[in-house]
This record gives structure tokens, sequence and C-alpha cells, in this order.
């Protein structure tokens, strides 16, 4: 029993095919929940109803990043051991990361508007988002330009290794241009600073719900791509016939 | 090695290989930018760092697909992969030919538009530097780009979005170098970090670009 069992298409699909509806549902459960629970809040005494975007917003942002750095995972798996699943899995994960990080990037306009006074402002958090982003449209144009997937998945994963190299070079660069408007973390593993537990836990409900949610959307999207490469695969067979 | 790099250069210097049309393109960018802004000064001088490497890196971006692309069609590309020469050391040579023929002409005419931008004189050494340091690596990452959509039909447009953000660190402090060059301020700081991201991009880059030409040409 080995995790590389999983790179074999058919038992990823046996094994998905169980574990799918149980994934939909609890981050249905937990979406909603933290969702509903983060809006019952009470409002927050200096910033009123509009900290209830933080609920939307923070796991949103979460994600944004950390799909990448999956993305990244896949990729070198692909590069290194040539698991098709894997390829495939970051390809499925590109759009989710896009949208991810566009609710983060509207959100935070919505909600900067009444507090900071303004819908965008060059902020080294935000600037970095919106490289972020930059890199997640670049990256979906290569795959959906390239007809051969074997040479759109290694181009990809190339892409995606100098990408991120540059999206963490960009950050920082980006720290040494301008300093922030953005506050710091609101949740820090490190410092005893805390938001306040009315708030923080719905937060983090909504945040599992954002990971399970990102996890059931990678898994279909996962397993679309499967069937599609089946399918092709079929007509292939058909057309040789 | 050599060969090679004055085969590309006597290739982009003879008719129809686009030399000089970068340069020509910068000129354009900044005669355009006072029509947009205003003739004034006082409202030129603050941008003009900015303008004049915005305008490098978007010219430099032009000629970009021509590194490969022609060398793909016509089958050289081939011959040059299974050349003894690693496929690297061929990235690296047709990017410092990109550079020679792009970016240096773009250093030498940088300070006349400079001075269409009512730049400062004293910015100018920084201005000079800065693009001396930076453009080596917007050639190399160019020659990224074009590695990995050198099969594509209409690469072009998907080239520059791929290869735009790449150029973002280098942008961030080539500009600030010049700007503080203008203000008369230390620049110390971001010459070390444009000079680390060159050094970065050329110890790297071309084996990620060989890599993406390997993909391509199989």
């Amino acid at each position: 029993m080995s995790l590389w069992e999983y790179a074999n298409p058919a038992k990823f699909m046996r094994t998905t095919d169980r574990v799918l509806p149980w994934l939909v549902v609890s981050a249905a459960i937990c979406v909603t929940g933290g969702l509903v629970w983060g809006f019952l809040t009470p409002d927050d005494y200096r910033q009123g109803s509009t900290v209830k975007i933080v609920f939307l917003h923070v796991p949103a942002a979460l994600m944004a990043i950390n799909i990448w750095v999956m993305m990244l995972v896949a990729s070198l798996i692909w590069i290194i051991r040539r698991h098709h699943v894997s390829a495939l899995a970051a390809k499925a994960a590109a759009p989710i990361g896009a949208v991810m990080t566009l609710i983060a990037l509207i959100t935070g306009a919505i909600w900067g508007q009444p507090m900071w006074g303004t819908w965008w402002e060059w902020d080294p958090r935000l600037t970095s988002f919106l490289i972020l982003f930059l890199f997640y449209v670049g990256y979906i144009a290569l795959w959906s330009a390239i007809e051969d997937p074997d040479s759109a998945a290694d181009l990809t994963g190339v892409v995606c290794l100098v990408g991120s190299v540059f999206a963490l070079l960009s950050r920082y660069a980006v720290l040494f241009w301008n300093q922030g408007l953005h506050q710091g973390a609101s949740l820090s593993v490190q410092s005893g600073e805390r938001m306040a537990a009315t708030y923080r836990h719905p937060l983090y409900l909504s945040m599992i719900g954002f990971g399970l949610l990102f996890l059931a959307l990678v898994v279909i999207r996962t397993r679309t791509e499967i069937r599609k490469r089946r399918l092709a695969a079929l007509q292939a067979q058909e057309a040789r016939a | 090695m050599i060969a090679l790099l004055l085969r590309d250069l006597r290739l982009a210097t003879r008719a129809g290989g686009g030399f000089g049309l970068g340069v020509a393109f910068f000129l354009i960018l900044s005669a355009l930018v006072p029509f947009g802004i205003g003739p004034d000064r006082g409202a030129l001088a603050p941008v003009a760092p900015g303008i004049l490497w915005v305008g490098a890196l978007l010219s430099c971006l032009l000629s970009l697909d021509r590194i490969f692309a022609l060398d793909h069609e016509d089958g050289s590309l081939d011959l040059l992969a299974t050349a003894p020469m690693p496929l690297e050391g061929t990235v690296a040579v047709k990017a410092l030919a990109h550079w020679i023929t792009t970016g240096l002409p773009l250093i030498l005419a940088a300070p006349v538009f400079a001075i269409l931008l009512q730049l400062p004189t004293r910015a100018m050494p920084m201005l000079i530097l800065s693009l001396l340091i930076g453009t080596p690596a917007l050639s190399m990452l160019g020659a990224f780009g074009a590695a990995v959509t050198v099969g594509l039909r209409r690469g072009g447009l998907l080239l520059s979005l791929l290869v735009l953000p790449l150029y973002i660190p280098t942008l961030i402090f080539g500009a600030e170098i010049t700007r503080r060059g203008a203000e008369s301020l230390p620049v110390t700081t971001p010459l070390v970090f444009l000079g680390g991201v060159t050094l970065l991009v050329l110890a790297l880059i071309p084996f990620a670009a060989a890599a993406a030409l390997r993909v391509n040409l199989r």
C-alpha cells in the first residue's frame, strides 16, 4: 500500500467515487454553516457590519495561495514521476484558484470602499494578489493553447515552477516598492494577538469549509478530465478501426 | 557558440530581421506619453523613470517571438538541438544575441528619450546602469517564454501574457534605481536586489527554457 497507487486513474476513480459524496456534503455543511454563523455574529464596534465579509475574504485568500502550492506540488509529481492524474489535478485546480483569487480581490474591494475609503490601493498584499491572478491566467491560457495533452502538462509544469519562484520574488519585491495599508494577519500562530472568539470560530469553520469545497471541486474536475481523456482515447480507437 | 552568436546577429541585422524595430517602438512610446500627460516639465519628470522602464520592457517584448520561431519554422532548431552543444547553452547564446540586438540599442537610445521625457540629467548614469543590469534578465526570461510558446499558432499574445508577470521584480527595482538617481538618493539596496534578480535568472532560466524546448521539439 503506497500513496502512488492513487496515481492509477482507475483506482483514483473508484476511491473518489466513494469519497466524493461525503466530501460534497461536508463541504456544503461547513461553508453554509460558517457563512450563516458568521452572518449572525454581532456587528464590530468600529467596522460595523462590514466585518462580516471576512468570513468570505480570508478563506478565499487562504485557498488562493494554497491552491497554487498544490499545483506546484502536483506539477513536480508530474515532472518527476509522470503520473497523469497529478497533471490533470493541477489543470483542474487552476481555474478554482483563479476564482478564489478573484473572490478575495473583489470582497476586499467591497470592504475597502467603506473602511479605507478606496476600492483599490497599490498595497503590497493587494498587488501580490493581482500578480498571483495574472500567473493563474497565464497558466490556464497555456493549458488551453496546447493541443497535445502530454506536452501541455510538461510545459505548464515548467511554467508553474518558474512562476512559483517569481510569484514569491514579486511578493517581496512589491514589499520593497510600497509599504502597506492592509492590516497584518488577523489569525497568527506565533503572536498571541487574536481576534475575538465570536468571530474566530465561524471563521475557522468557514476556512475548513473552503478547504473541503476546494477538495470536492478539484476531485470533480479531475474526474471530468479523466473521463475526457478516456473519451478521446475511445474516439481515437474508433477512428483507427 | 561564437559561430551561433554571429549567425544570430547576422540574421537579425540583415533585411527582414526586425533590427531597430524595438528602438523605433521605444521612440514612439516616449513621444506619445507627453501627448497623453501634457508637456509640463513638472508633470513629466516624476513619471519619466517609470515610463522609460516600462517602455524598455515593452520594446523588448516586441521581438521575443523571433528568438526561436524562425529557427523552428525552417528546422534549424532541430539541428541545434541535436548538435553536441547542450541545449541550455544554445538558449543562453540566443538570449545573448537577443540582448545585443534589442537590449543594447535600447540602452544606447534611452538617454535621448530620457531627455524627451524631461528626466533630470543627474539620473542618466543610474538609468543606464539599471538598464545595463536589468535588460539581460528581460532577454533571458523572454527566451524562456519564447521556448514555451515556440510550437504554438498565435503564440505571440500568450507569450506576453506569460512573460510580463515575470518582468515585475526587474521593473520594480530598475525603476526604483532610476527614481532614486533622479532624487540623488543612495541606490545601493535596489541595485543589489536588481543584480540578484538578474543573476538568478541567468543561472536558472536556461535550464527551464531548454526543458520547454525539448518538450516542443519532441
